[in-house]
């Protein structure tokens, strides 16, 4: 679904990442670790083509990225559910709103997605938050109503970015309660995370692979976990 | 109605999605509001000058006359002479000297009534009707000059070209007038868009992640805009056509100011003035947020 060859990424002279080679492969589990300012949030863009490789080559569902214009950016997108780590919502629209933004940006909002969108927030347990404004919302509330947005398109791949960094330990159990679901559902699942403790949670319940950046690679972490 | 009044105040729709009542919104409305004002002004001056120019170039063409001046016992003489001519001269439909009340009406505004014009040796006018094609002017000058010496004619030509081209540029003015201020609410609109843009660069950021093409962004930005302009306009506009409708109108005074007020074909051009601001807002909206996002590719 998404595969790197030989991939770099600078920032001028600086290389951030550099040859990296990584197939996601559809159905896995991936836990994308390493130190703040390593490179997990640019390898995530690089996933969903918010940032260009400037060598090598990345393909998102067997098009390289390079040879997509914008509406192909776009339309990709919606194939890929993007949990920001710092939830990116529209402020003047409500929760409700928010979360069917991504199907009504594609123009395909229906009254059956309504339906869905009522049992979506039920599942993320926002139900009696629906018509809240964004910044009314805490934390934990405001991470899942991304989650929701998310995977409102029923996309085929889930890429998280720190979704658990700004709530407490129950929050983030919860979190990843609702990944691990939607793993066993069949979906793709990639999260970008520093918390070892997530990670332990999460292999005691579902077969992942930890990836780990260090020195501008990227590398399988081992069983030291 | 209340679809329309929402669309219009940009809570329906696409345009939702950008955030409402941001100070670009009311600038937009107030400047369509404006342009639209002046656009009624002058649109009603454009079409009156061209009436007036119309008038000019086609009231007084196709007459002309002869001026006859002769001492008062050749008079009569000479008038038949000049009459011999006229009825041999191509392109002359018919002549007929004045009569002696017509001599005194158009007299009378500067010599006063009752005049004794026996006793003043007048010049006999003879109005003649030209062929649409016109007479060989020239010809009949010097053959007037040999055979009937003391007579004139006179095409208007030099009344009239001065007044026509004078309409006729005050037209050409009121129409570049018109242009200049589309141009200008084109400008002003395209600046609040790019403003409404910058301000708004979070939502577009979001937008752009959850999958919307440039085009879905355009379409919430120009909805918003071109749906205020239009308020903006149909309340400019109909101002200015209340504002038009309460200036003294008397076409019987023959001045330009009292002839103001436009013909049904006039007030039918006025109520599209709306309609061209909505157009001008829309494309000025569309072209300015498409180019600007496409400058922000990485």
């Amino acid at each position: 679904m998404i595969e790197l060859q030989n991939v770099t990424k600078s920032y001028g002279d600086q290389a951030l990442l550099s040859d990296v080679n990584l197939q996601i492969t559809p159905g896995s589990f991936h836990f994308l670790t390493g130190p703040s300012g390593a490179g997990k949030s640019t390898l995530l863009k690089l996933f969903y083509a918010e940032l260009r490789p400037t060598g090598g080559r990345l393909k998102l569902f067997g098009t390289d990225v390079t040879r997509m214009n914008r509406n192909q950016v776009a339309r990709t997108r919606r194939r890929l559910g993007v949990v920001h780590q710092d939830c990116r919502f529209i402020d003047h629209l409500t929760i409700a709103e928010n979360i069917a933004l991504p199907l009504q940006v594609a123009g395909q909002l229906t009254e059956a997605d309504m339906q869905n969108l009522h049992e979506l927030l039920h599942w993320v347990g926002l139900r009696d938050r629906s018509q809240a404004l964004p910044q009314e919302l805490s934390g934990g509330e405001r991470q899942r109503a991304a989650l929701a947005r998310a995977i409102i398109v029923d996309p085929e791949i889930i890429l998280a970015d720190e979704p658990t960094g700004n709530v407490d330990w129950e929050m983030a159990g919860r979190l990843l309660q609702l990944l691990i679901e939607l793993n066993r559902m069949g979906k793709t699942v990639v999260i970008a995370t520093h918390d070892l403790n997530l990670i332990r949670a999460a292999k005691s319940q579902v077969q992942t692979r930890v990836l780990r950046i260090r020195d501008r690679k990227l590398q399988i972490a081992g069983a030291d976990l | 109605m209340n679809r329309i009044l929402a669309f219009l105040g940009g809570h329906e729709g696409d345009g939702r999605i950008v955030p409402p009542a941001g100070m670009t919104a009311h600038l937009t409305m107030f400047s369509a509001a404006a342009m639209s004002f002046l656009a009624v002004f002058a649109l009603v001056l454009t079409l009156a000058a061209s009436r007036l120019a119309e008038h000019w170039s086609t009231a007084l063409a196709g007459t002309a006359t002869v001026r006859v001046t002769a001492p008062a016992d050749q008079q009569e003489a000479r008038v038949a002479a000049v009459m011999a001519i006229l009825g041999t001269t191509d392109g002359v439909v018919a002549a007929r000297p004045l009569e002696r009340s017509e001599h005194e009406a158009l007299l009378a505004p500067w010599l006063g009534e009752n005049l004794p014009l026996e006793e003043l040796l007048i010049p006999q006018l003879i109005e003649v009707q030209v062929a649409p094609d016109g007479l060989d002017a020239l010809g009949l000058t010097l053959r007037l000059q040999a055979e009937a010496p003391g007579a004139v004619y006179d095409d208007h030509t030099r009344w009239r070209a001065p007044l026509a081209r004078a309409a006729a540029r005050l037209r050409m003015l009121g129409w570049g007038a018109i242009g200049l201020i589309g141009l200008t609410l084109a400008a002003v609109v395209a600046l609040s868009a790019k403003a409404a843009l910058a301000a708004n660069r979070q939502e577009i950021d979001v937008l752009h992640l959850v999958g919307a093409e440039d085009s879905y962004i355009a379409r919430a930005f120009v909805w918003r805009f071109t749906g205020r302009a239009v308020a903006g306009a149909l309340l400019g506009t109909l101002v200015g056509a209340v504002a038009v409708a309460l200036v003294p109108d008397d076409p019987g005074a023959g001045s330009f100011l009292t002839g103001l007020q436009p013909d049904a074909a006039g007030w039918a051009l006025t109520a599209l003035v709306p309609l061209a601001t909505a157009a001008v807002a829309y494309l000025a909206t569309r072209i300015t947020v498409l180019r600007l996002l496409k400058e922000k590719l990485r």
